[in-house]
């Protein structure tokens, strides 16, 4: 039983393979994800010098996120804090808002459309997506502008006597921000759904179970990993992403990732950048674990 | 007989697109009974069974419950609970949970549920197994629960699909027995489906035999089997030894038929077809290998039989001896084992005789393959 999983790994994939394997995967997660993460971290632990020089480690920096520059008026950092909030929220609502959504589409794919109707009804959710992430926001954003198709048909129902601006009011955002995720809501909720015996619906049908009921105590639970994964996946992109908020976002409405970006590239301050990254990348993290910890959901689930 | 809710069927057509899945059925199973409808794997049996538990509308034809037509009614407000054949328990739920899923829909508390839950455990022999999930029990086990389930819906009629056909065969057998005495006690209406004849005989008040859609006959499983009324059901249920040929001379309720192979043989004709057989119709003629047995004295004449042993076996409570028989079938004879010493016949010529009440003769028709 010595070294049983490297023995079992060599066993199974050879030599050459499995010592390629481990190479490429030690490459990957340590200097691609693990590495840079560590520099950032380190980063924003450290004093920010306009030289370029390595300052010393410091908490500087977290310190500036809540309150503020030193000798600012205000007791705390009210502007950014406020942002950060505001994100969070919002990723919350995007993807309760998405989950919504994407679960009757889900549940229609997994267990209703067969054959060819299925196929059909993919591609159409997947085709949208070969136009990049740049163009779909730039799309709706002219949908939703003040000319654009919506209040175009509004004002022309007469619901609307003048254009309602959508951009300042973040619906654009919020809807660039849902449409932006849905696949990643669909499908893990699609695989697991597919995967329910469909005579357990019918039991349950027989049993006297209404609709509702039959997706609250039989689908539901079921689908459960798939839904967690979908969350997760959604509300952690919701709430790093940056294109969609640049380009749907009104004038006022800040993104958190927009201050990170700003730090780092306006500001040329990397040190300040990292350690509000850290900080979103942290609660985040923080968040999902609650939920999890709230909905009963392993760890082992995310990945089904 | 008892108080139970009959089921009719009543000129029942079910077609899916071209494909005519039930053809005409017209069934009537009285309440509290223990009906059976059998036949091989696409007959048409569970197609009737999902239009009685409503999830299938009937495309012609009426089904009614307890006299009352389902036209319109959905699963969900029949009287009828259905056995899938896979089981479909719940598996996140706790098996209590499962068995009493029908009252928390009814809305019924915790603790009601709980006690009744109990109730039915006692029933079906596993105490206090409750709190455990349906992965945790034996195959046998998740099946007296599906059956508890389906039960705790105070069903009149209840509808099982195959259910005992995922268990090994002794639990198989073991369990005919406990439906049996389930429904005896329950009192009411059992609509069962399967392919396995022994199944239908062991538990059935009455049977259906189905093939292709259509129902061949309905009767209890005696007359099933001593008095089939077509060629399918005479070699579909039970093993069975056919004469192909044509009737050279009606007697009365027997028949006289000029076989292909061997000679001419005399026949009851089965009652579905007395009066309607006649001079010159292609018939079969079937007789049981127990029927048959190796003539002692004599040879010519209108019971016996003579072929040439291909091979022959020993099955423990049977000897079993294989001859040349009609149409590339053998014709097997099962002599029961008392002890009597068994001679080699192999490649020899013996002649057969049978009673004429032991041989039954209907008109030329499809076989059951297997």
């Amino acid at each position: 039983m010595k070294n049983g999983f490297l023995h079992n790994f060599y066993q199974h994939n050879g030599k050459v393979l499995g010592t390629t394997l481990l190479v490429v995967m030690t490459f990957w997660i340590g200097v691609l994800i693990i590495l840079p993460q560590l520099s950032m971290l380190d980063y924003s632990l450290r004093e920010y010098l306009p030289s370029g020089e390595v300052g010393d480690y410091t908490l500087k920096n977290y310190r500036h996120l809540i309150y503020g520059a030193e000798g600012a008026s205000d007791a705390y950092n009210y502007v950014d804090l406020k942002v950060f909030m505001r994100t969070i929220i919002a990723a919350i609502c995007v993807t309760i808002f998405n989950l919504l959504l994407c679960y009757p589409i889900a549940f229609f794919l997994g267990q209703v459309a067969k054959g060819m109707k299925l196929r059909i009804f993919a591609m159409l959710l997947i085709i949208p997506y070969w136009i990049n992430e740049i163009l779909r926001a730039f799309a709706l954003k002219i949908i939703f502008g003040a000319t654009g198709m919506i209040n175009a048909v509004l004002i022309g129902m007469g619901i609307l006597d003048e254009p309602f601006d959508f951009i300042r009011a973040d619906v654009a955002l919020y809807a660039g921000l849902g449409y932006a995720y849905i696949l990643l809501m669909v499908f893990p909720m699609y695989n697991v759904i597919e995967s329910l015996d469909g005579n357990q619906i019918e039991a349950a049908r027989d049993l006297g179970a209404p609709w509702w009921r039959i997706h609250w105590r039989i689908v539901v639970p079921y689908a459960k990993p798939g839904i967690s994964s979908g969350c997760t996946m959604v509300f952690m992109l919701s709430a790093g992403a940056l294109a969609a908020p640049q380009i749907l976002g009104g004038p006022s409405s800040l993104w958190f990732t927009q201050i990170i970006y700003q730090w780092f590239n306006d500001g040329g301050n990397w040190s300040q950048g990292a350690a509000y990254a850290v900080v979103l990348l942290v609660s985040c993290i923080i968040i999902v674990l609650a939920f999890m910890k709230l909905f009963k959901v392993n760890m082992g689930d995310i990945g089904k | 007989m008892s108080a139970g809710v009959g089921v009719n069927l009543e000129n029942l057509w079910i077609r899916f697109g071209d494909f005519v899945a039930v053809r005409d059925a017209n069934v009537n199973i009285n309440g509290g009974d223990f009906f059976s409808f059998l036949g091989p794997s696409g007959c048409g049996k569970t197609t009737i069974l999902r239009s009685v538990s409503g999830f299938l509308d009937p495309s012609e034809g009426r089904v009614l419950i307890g006299g009352n037509d389902m036209a319109g009614i959905g699963p969900n407000k029949r009287p009828t609970a259905l056995i899938f054949q896979n089981l479909a328990l719940f598996p996140l739920m706790k098996v209590w949970e499962n068995i009493t899923f029908s009252m928390e829909i009814a809305g019924a508390s915790a603790k009601e549920r709980r006690k009744r839950a109990d109730e039915l455990l006692d029933m079906i022999a596993l105490p206090g197994q409750g709190d455990k999930l349906p992965s945790e029990l034996s195959g046998g086990q998740k099946q007296r629960v599906a059956i508890a389930r389906a039960l705790c819906a105070e069903p009149d009629v209840l509808l099982l699909d195959e259910p005992l056909s995922a268990l090994d065969l002794k639990l198989r057998q073991h369990m005919r027995t406990e439906l049996r005495e389930i429904q005896k006690r329950v009192g009411i209406t059992f609509i069962y489906i399967t392919h396995d004849q022994g199944e239908a005989l062991t538990m059935s008040d009455n049977i259906a035999v189905m093939k292709a859609g259509i129902i061949d006959q309905i009767g209890d499983g005696k007359t099933i089997y001593n008095d089939p009324s077509t060629a399918f059901v005479a070699s579909f249920v039970g093993e069975n030894n056919v004469f192909r040929g044509t009737v050279k001379e009606i007697r009365g309720k027997e028949a006289l038929i000029a076989t292909n192979r061997s000679g001419d043989l005399v026949s009851r004709i089965s009652t579905a077809n007395q009066g309607k057989m006649k001079v010159g119709d292609e018939a079969m003629m079937f007789i049981r290998p127990e029927a048959l047995s190796i003539a002692e004295t004599g040879s010519a004449g209108d019971h016996f039989v003579t072929a040439k042993v291909n091979h022959e076996e020993f099955e423990g409570n049977t000897f079993n001896i294989f001859t040349e028989g009609d149409g590339g079938k053998e014709i097997k004879v099962s002599i029961p084992n008392l002890g009597q010493t068994f001679e080699d016949h192999t490649g020899q010529q013996i002649t057969l005789e049978y009673e004429t009440q032991n041989a039954v003769a209907v008109p030329a028709g499809e076989l059951a393959t297997e």
